[in-house]
């Protein structure tokens, strides 16, 4: 049985303008101690996707289908009953290390109400449990750090205390949404060594959500592709870098700036992500697609397996293309 | 922090010289004078009276004067217009009436407010919400000189359960309908705010964090949202808890306090140069006293504050 598995997730805001479908029917699993790279552009969905399974979505929000944990449904569960899992099993950590943790709170009640709550510690041994925590993620003059405030903090030594904060009561698996876009690059290396090293020392299974395909080529065994709310691929990390054969991934792939090859210019997707309000007939990135054909503007292509690894929806792929010529 | 407070102190004096020599002037600048009537005194007469009361000195003789009455003596000189008793007398019988009622008006419109502001933002969008939203509105919009008869015309005239003015030494039943009548507006404020505060702290990113925590929803609120919450309450609170205690005209005039709002009116009325100045130091120094709490519980709440 997997740890987590995702079926026919779907999340919509109402807002004042209409229906965003902000995620349309997702599937995807997870074993223990796997690693998921969940990637696309900014509004493709992939925050909502796992907001919805943490229980998070905004007051608007409204999630479908089903997310079992263990064989446990969690979708859709009343507080009190995704609170036995929350932090305990399914930890979080977030973008904005700058706003996520309180700024009137203490770092040392921050970590310690954790295992107050969960473990029915006292505040003592709940305190030199939080210190050993911050000293497993390496953060220096810990002993001081826990009597601070989040302010007198770096940007990357918060990251690391809500990764500390996350890993208080040993969960089993570990959502990281964008844990180092807020922070500069030499600092995201570090949070990824540190990310890379819990998930080998624990065992955490990770979903990592990004925009950057360099750190996903790395860390993670799979990779999902979402663009307009919707999974265009998914497939083991290598096979995605090594052929990718998605129109869509193909262009995040030549997005990424290369210092081999003298160009004058960036490689970008032309157009702009698609409006969720809209009922979408047909593929979502069609649009923006050089490869589209009428097909692809009125049929909607379904979430296949493309080879006995790769789950694919495209009605152009671009290993089936051979017999054409390339686009302009 | 004690540094500050030296500080804080030390600014307030040049700023209450300030406010004694600004209000000085303004009422001095006014033509006519306390014992200007319909029918004029004779020159002798008049000539008598103004060397007693010092007004035939020169202004900044009679200023300085005064600034240093108060400043030795800690006496604000007496009153023009009651002939025997000081300003010191005046104060002393006026401002505890409505540091009485307006304390508790305080207390009552703080407690009300922050909790129906608190309930709303919780349950935003339910009927919980809106007849909290709906209560303040008719607060805010009802003035305490239409809801002062109003209570006297309920509870007086037609249910008789209390008196509709006088003070008698601040019994229980001569309180009740002041305090109702002060504390509904401020109320309505403070449950405004406290909404609208609270509703942008439970959407930001910590309390947002706080929850994927697995927190129960106690531990969220009293531990993560209600402080951040209660600061922009707080710098309202400092300067509205000296109005209330500094007294309503209306209040005072509707009841038959005697408090020292009436009082302040009269002065200004009469022209009773001494008492104004009396009252609007006081109300001065109380203003800056509690801007200076407020800041020092703001450095207590939010520790990004130091000073």
């Amino acid at each position: 049985m997997a740890l987590l598995d995702v079926k026919d997730l779907s999340v919509e805001f109402d807002t004042k303008d209409g229906t965003v479908h902000a995620v349309s029917g997702v599937d995807f699993s997870l074993d223990k101690g796997d690693t998921l790279a969940i990637v696309g552009e900014s509004g493709s969905g992939k925050s909502q996707t796992v907001f919805s399974i943490m229980g998070l979505l905004a007051n608007n929000g409204r999630a479908s289908g089903s997310v079992t944990y263990n064989g446990q449904e969690i979708l859709n569960q009343p507080d009190k009953q995704l609170n036995r899992i929350r932090a305990e099993e399914i930890a979080m950590i977030f973008q904005d290390p700058m706003t996520s943790l309180n700024p009137y709170v203490r770092i040392s009640d921050q970590l310690a109400e954790v295992l107050m709550v969960h473990k029915g510690m006292s505040k003592k041994a709940a305190l030199a449990e939080s210190l050993a925590m911050l000293e497993a993620v390496k953060i220096p003059d810990a002993k001081n750090r826990l009597n601070m405030y989040p302010h007198e903090c770096s940007g990357g030594m918060r990251q690391r205390i809500m990764i500390a904060m996350a890993l208080l009561c040993r969960p089993k698996l570990l959502i990281a949404d964008e844990p180092t876009t807020a922070l500069d690059v030499t600092v995201q290396a570090q949070i990824m060594t540190l990310l890379d090293e819990i998930q080998k020392e624990f065992g955490t299974a990770i979903i990592l959500i990004t925009h950057d395909l360099g750190v996903v080529a790395d860390f993670c065994r799979d990779t999902m592709v979402m663009y307009g709310g919707r999974v265009m691929e998914y497939a083991p990390t290598v096979e995605i870098f090594d052929a990718p054969t998605h129109p869509y991934t193909r262009g995040l792939l030549q997005a990424i700036p290369r210092l081999d090859i003298e160009t004058e210019q960036l490689n970008a997707i032309p157009g702009n992500p698609p409006n969720m309000m809209s009922d979408m007939t047909g593929c979502p990135f069609c649009p923006r697609c050089g490869f589209a054909r009428e097909r692809c503007s009125v049929e909607l292509p379904e979430l296949v397996q493309a080879s006995p690894t790769v789950k694919r929806a495209c009605h152009r792929p671009v290993d089936e293309l051979v017999t054409e010529e390339a686009p302009a | 922090m004690l540094n500050f407070i030296l500080r804080r102190v030390l600014v307030a004096i040049p700023t209450i010289l300030v406010l004694i020599i600004f209000s000085f002037l303004l009422m001095h600048s006014a033509p006519g004078g306390p014992f200007t009537s319909e029918r004029p005194l004779p020159p002798e007469v008049m000539a008598n009276i103004e060397a007693k009361y010092g007004l035939d000195q020169p202004l900044w003789k009679q200023m300085y004067d005064y600034v240093i009455g108060i400043v030795t003596q800690f006496d604000f000189g007496p009153s023009f217009r009651y002939k025997d008793r000081s300003v010191n007398d005046i104060i002393a019988q006026g401002f505890p009436v409505t540091l009485t009622y307006g304390s508790i008006a305080f207390v009552v419109a703080v407690v009300s407010g922050v909790t129906l502001g608190a309930v709303a933002a919780l349950r935003q969008n339910t009927w919980l919400d809106y007849f909290a939203v709906g209560v303040s509105i008719g607060a805010q919009v009802l003035p305490n000189f239409v809801m002062a008869p109003l209570l006297v015309l309920v509870f007086t005239l037609y249910l008789g359960w209390l008196p509709g003015g006088g003070w008698e030494g601040g019994q229980i039943q001569f309180i009740i309908l002041p305090v109702i009548a002060l504390a509904t507006s401020y109320m309505a404020s403070i449950a405004r705010i406290t909404r609208s505060s609270m509703l942008e702290v439970l959407r930001s990113n910590f309390i947002r964090t706080a929850k994927a925590k697995g927190l129960p929803s106690r531990k969220i609120i009293l531990g993560h949202a209600l402080k951040p919450s209660l600061l922009p309450v707080i710098s309202y609170l400092g300067p509205a808890f000296v109005a209330m205690i500094t007294g309503s005209v209306i209040i005072d005039v509707y009841f038959s306090t005697g408090g020292i709002g009436q009082l302040f009116v009269n002065s200004a009325l009469n022209r009773d140069y001494s008492t104004i100045m009396g009252i609007t130091i006081l109300t001065g120094v109380l203003t800056i006293s509690f801007n200076t709490l407020v800041d020092i519980l703001y450095a207590w709440i939010d520790p990004k504050i130091r000073y």
